[in-house]
């Protein structure tokens, strides 16, 4: 138990730490650095999000995971808020540009790309409930955006030349993929519509 | 009756005629003749200031940004043109004033200015150029390192009439 917490730990914290080592820090203002780590720090959040919700974190029920879930979703669009500020802050016209999407750096697109994503579940996740959407309905609207927001967020990662050592980076973005493959893969949520209004029914 | 045989030799022979024609006047704008303007880049002109001092050196150096101007058309060597150099380096951010430099081409149209050590800012080491001075029509250019560690860069200006 104490061992699947603690590589998550080191998962995520490895990242932040080689990247708090990094040499560029010394040329940049505290704002852009605060926006860069908010970036590390929301990619580590992703990696979050598919274990609670797969439940592969030990000593949290169903319900806290589902929680955790919700919180850690809110967190997380706060965390890219953070960033996108800083970076606005930062240089104005850069941060422009990757919104319009002009900009000339090709990962710009992809974390913009990402970042709607978040941002359109975390609206639905707080409408759902009012809304009255049946987890199939979530679901069906929830994966492909949960999809988007991966894949943008590792290539929008990975293409940057920034503070993250490369190693560590490229590690937090493959345990990010494959932990999102595996409770896609587990949570079968791919499966026929029979399948799931049986189960819904036997939920009921 | 004239039957018109498709043979893979005269195909290849009008196919690559057509596309040589074609290819050309696609690619060429403006003078079909002679060497094509150098547009301005995405983000080229990002934290410009205008009229930067012309300077022997940025700041400290280490870093030499160079380059050359020509003239569309002909592309003959333009002299004593202007261009402005900014980056975010060692000694500066990229808006900052420090960061900021101007110089001229020589007889041959290149231009060579040294600077601080260029670093990645945005997520690329890259560093920005203009020609501003109105004679010709105003190009920002923004090139990318390969990698952070090098420790110089080279733009090209082609420039046509404002």
């Amino acid at each position: 138990m104490i061992l699947i917490w603690a590589a998550l730990a080191l998962a995520i914290g490895l990242p932040i730490a080689a990247a708090a080592m990094s040499e560029q820090l010394a040329w940049r203002g505290p704002v852009y650095i605060l926006a860069g780590f908010a970036g590390i720090v929301a990619l580590g959040l992703v990696l979050v999000q598919p274990l609670l919700i797969g439940g592969y974190l030990p000593g949290l029920s169903a319900y806290r995971g589902r929680r955790a879930h919700h919180w850690i979703g809110g967190a997380l669009a706060l965390a890219v808020v953070i960033h996108v500020a800083g970076l606005w802050i930062t240089s104005p016209p850069d941060m422009i540009d990757a919104l319009t999407y002009v900009s000339p750096t090709p990962f710009s697109p992809f974390g913009v790309t990402a970042m709607w994503a978040i941002f359109i579940v975390a609206l639905l996740a707080s409408l759902r409930t009012r809304w009255g959407w049946r987890p199939r309905t979530w679901r069906f609207v929830h994966m492909p955006l949960a999809i988007v927001i991966v894949a943008g967020s590792v290539v929008h990662c990975l293409l940057i030349e920034g503070t993250m050592e490369k190693v560590s980076k490229m590690a937090l973005c493959a345990l990010v993929v494959a932990a999102t493959v595996k409770v896609m893969a587990d949570l079968q949520v791919w499966r026929k519509r029979r399948a799931l209004r049986r189960e819904s029914v036997a939920r009921q | 009756m004239t039957t018109v045989v498709f043979n893979r030799r005269n195909l290849l022979i009008t196919g690559g005629a057509v596309l040589a024609t074609g290819a050309s006047g696609l690619l060429l704008p403006v003078r079909a003749d002679g060497l094509a303007a150098t547009d301005s880049m995405p983000g080229g002109a990002n934290n410009y200031r205008k009229g930067a001092a012309i300077v022997d050196r940025i700041g400290k150096g280490g870093f030499w940004m160079s380059g050359t101007v020509r003239r569309a058309g002909d592309g003959a060597p333009l002299a004593g043109q202007r261009i402005q150099i900014w980056a975010h380096t060692v000694e500066g951010q990229e808006h900052e004033p420090q960061s900021h430099g101007a110089t001229l081409t020589d007889k041959d149209g290149k231009f060579r200015l040294e600077m601080p050590q260029i670093i990645p800012i945005f997520g690329q080491p890259h560093g920005h150029l203009a020609y501003d001075s109105g004679e010709f029509k105003t190009v920002f250019l923004r090139p990318v390192m390969r990698s952070p560690k090098e420790t110089s860069l080279e733009a090209h200006f082609v420039l046509q009439p404002a």
